[in-house]
């Protein structure tokens, strides 16, 4: 764990590396530490705020490769007046950053099993992290299987990343969306429905979910009923976030604080919270 | 701890007590009439304390009422609580300035005030709500340092109650109506037909050095006995309780319960009662800049769960009736609270019940649930 900062609510200069357009309205930034002592370690599944000069600040997911230092990498939507703030700098241009936030996908205790990650929408940005480690370190993991749903083909990301994903060993990655249209020949459905393309040996894997709250709502059901102990299931939640170190009270969730006792959830500590609206 | 230290002093030694501190260098602040209400503000002397005056509280009522004699502190609390000065309500955070395409961020929190504070008339339920603002912002795995900067070095005079109002339930939730910890020193305030003394209990080093400089006595066992009284009569005049046994489980298996309908019908959720209540902590942000823009800042606001965009994500906001609102604020303030911070998150100051405009009473919504004969007003048909 990094060691605490002075003041956790104020953000340290990163400058913009690269931008790149993921989709029409979703882009990744790169950012680089404005000074040397700024660190850029992360652990996948943690997240940032990430501070937009006189606009406002974001909790935004990390989306990079852990193993690849001296900068980190987000995926954002453009949807409101921040996050179009953020994605519309220019390289060069600052950006400050609190963090790296929250705890972490199990990726210790996936070690020597299967690994199935589920993402919906722009979930697949904080699988990524997991994703990239999980093929740098092929050989502590058995099979990786990447189960993705997204609106239409116009919204799914790293499409390039996925076909390349798709041709690593031991390697599954299937991609649904909800509408196809004329041009899409890939599978059309909620990403429920690709779970009879795969073969679970549920001893021995372990579930990682990133998504709409109801997308992973089924999907647990979906694994449980392939056999899957709801102790290898995880999820990573999301609120309403302003602080991110558990001042602020937008993030809680039942007894939890997602900022620091989330987001990655063992399926166990919030199922009963899932089953009800408005927690 | 050793023996307490007490001693006693005549009701005009608080005036002396007010000049001590400010020549230690404390700000001095404590109960005054304002507005028609008792709030928190600076004090000069003791004619700034509400001399002669009382508070009559009822679920959503709140009147000043003079009395026959020139007590100091026969009320309880207002409508204010300490964390006006320890949690502020719009605080700084940092400021921003442009530089070209980069900017620099200014750590510059709003600075603590420059003279340390006295809190002067601090309630033993007020002791408690301060010892879990502590365990919120400075000693969970972050902490505030505005916070910090604010709680560092006060002076706590703390004042038993020897009046309760009828919105307290301080001892359902054991935290008055006498203050035992967390104080420098503690005053019980005896009145009787020919004197008008004060009994201060020492809690501190320091508080022993301040008591040095008042012109104070040894207190007979017939003042301890006094202000033993005095404290049982508040103690005895509290009629609302809430019973807490098993609460966390109560609330948490009770989550469809059909009173939250019930009081969803009545709550306006206009947010009173958490700006009210002295334990809650939560915020938000709020960025400004200049009309150059070149200059940022990035302010720091009370905020409500009871508020719409409190659970706002992309998307819509996540708790959009009252319902859930008024849910996840009991919830969290006696269920929840427990599991995060190790108690409570009540102090059964009864301010949540006095400043709600239609008179919720959080003791009776808890004894609903229960399914105990708590009456609400008319509207109290959501028993099961």
């Amino acid at each position: 764990m990094a060691t605490l900062p002075a003041d956790p609510m104020v953000p340290d200069p990163y400058r913009v590396g690269q931008v790149w357009k993921e989709t029409f309205d979703t882009f990744t930034v790169a950012l680089e530490p404005a000074h040397n002592a700024a660190s850029s370690a992360f652990s996948p599944g943690q997240f940032s705020m990430l501070y937009v000069f006189g606009v406002g600040e974001l909790p935004i997911s990390i989306s990079g490769d852990p193993e690849e230092p001296g900068r980190l990498i987000y995926t954002v939507r453009s949807v409101g007046q921040a996050t179009h703030a953020l994605v519309s700098r220019k390289p060069g241009e600052m950006v400050g950053v609190r963090g790296p936030f929250g705890g972490c996908w199990p990726l210790a205790e996936a070690r020597g099993k299967d690994v199935v990650l589920v993402a919906g929408g722009l979930g697949l940005a904080p699988l990524r992290p997991a994703i990239y480690q999980v093929l740098r370190h092929r050989e502590d993991y058995g099979r990786l299987i990447v189960l993705y749903g997204g609106r239409s083909p116009r919204d799914l990301l790293y499409r390039k990343e996925l076909a390349a994903w798709a041709r690593q060993p031991d390697t599954q990655v299937l991609s649904t969306v909800d509408y196809g249209g004329l041009s899409w020949r890939g599978h059309v459905g909620v990403v429920t429905t690709l779970f009879r393309y795969v073969r679970l040996q549920p001893a021995r894997t372990v579930a990682m979910l990133c998504g709409p709250e109801i997308m992973m709502r089924f999907v647990t059901r979906e694994l449980e009923s392939h056999g899957l102990q709801e102790s290898d299931i995880y999820l990573s939640m999301e609120r309403n976030m302003k602080c991110a170190v558990g001042f602020c009270g937008h993030c809680q969730y039942g007894p939890y604080f997602i900022c620091k006792d989330g987001p990655v959830f063992p399926y166990s500590r919030v199922r009963s919270l899932l089953e009800k609206h408005e927690i | 701890m050793a023996e307490k230290t007490q001693a006693i002093v005549e009701a005009g030694q608080i005036e002396r007590l007010i000049e001590v501190l400010h020549s230690r260098g404390y700000e001095v602040v404590g109960p005054t009439v304002r507005d028609k209400a008792i709030v928190y503000d600076r004090l000069e002397r003791l004619a700034d304390l509400p001399v002669g005056w009382t508070d009559e509280q009822e679920a959503g009522s709140y009147r000043l009422k003079r009395r026959e004699d020139g007590a100091l502190f026969c009320y309880v609390v207002g409508p204010q609580s300490w964390k006006k000065y320890l949690h502020p309500a719009d605080v700084r955070l940092f400021s921003a300035q442009r530089q070209g395409e980069t900017f620099r961020i200014l750590s510059n929190p709003d600075p603590p005030p420059p003279g340390r504070h006295a809190f002067l008339g601090v309630r033993a339920c007020e002791l408690a709500a301060i010892a879990v603002q502590d365990r919120v912002l400075l000693h969970d795995r972050y902490r505030d340092p505005i916070y910090q900067g604010r709680r560092e070095g006060i002076f706590i005079v703390a004042v038993n109650c020897t009046q309760s109002a009828a919105t307290c339930f301080c001892t359902s939730m054991g935290t008055g109506p006498q203050a035992h910890a967390g104080f420098d020193l503690a005053l019980t305030e005896l009145l009787g037909p020919d004197h008008h003394r004060i009994l201060i209990e020492v809690g501190s080093e320091v508080g022993a050095e301040v008591l040095a400089e008042l012109e104070h006595f040894q207190a007979s066992d017939d003042v301890e006995r006094e202000a033993e009284t005095a404290v049982g009569r508040a103690r005895s005049q509290i009629q609302r309780r809430m019973d807490t046994t098993g609460i966390r489980d109560l609330l948490y298996s009770n989550v469809d319960h059909p009173r939250w309908d019930d009081v969803a019908q009545r709550c306006l959720t206009c947010a009173n009662c958490t700006m009210v209540c002295p334990t809650c902590f939560c915020t938000t942000v709020e960025d400004v800049s200049d009309v150059t823009g070149d200059h940022a800042e990035r302010w720091r606001r009370w905020d409500s769960c009871f508020t719409q965009s409190f659970s706002y994500i992309h998307g819509g906001s996540v708790r959009s009736s009252a319902k859930s609102r008024y849910r996840q604020w009991m919830t969290h303030k006696l269920a929840s609270w427990i599991d995060q911070f190790g108690s409570s998150g009540c102090v059964g100051c009864g301010r949540c019940i006095t400043w709600c405009p239609v008179g919720i009473d959080i003791t009776a919504e808890v004894g609903a649930i229960r399914g105990a004969t708590a009456s609400a007003g008319e509207n109290d048909h959501g028993n099961t």
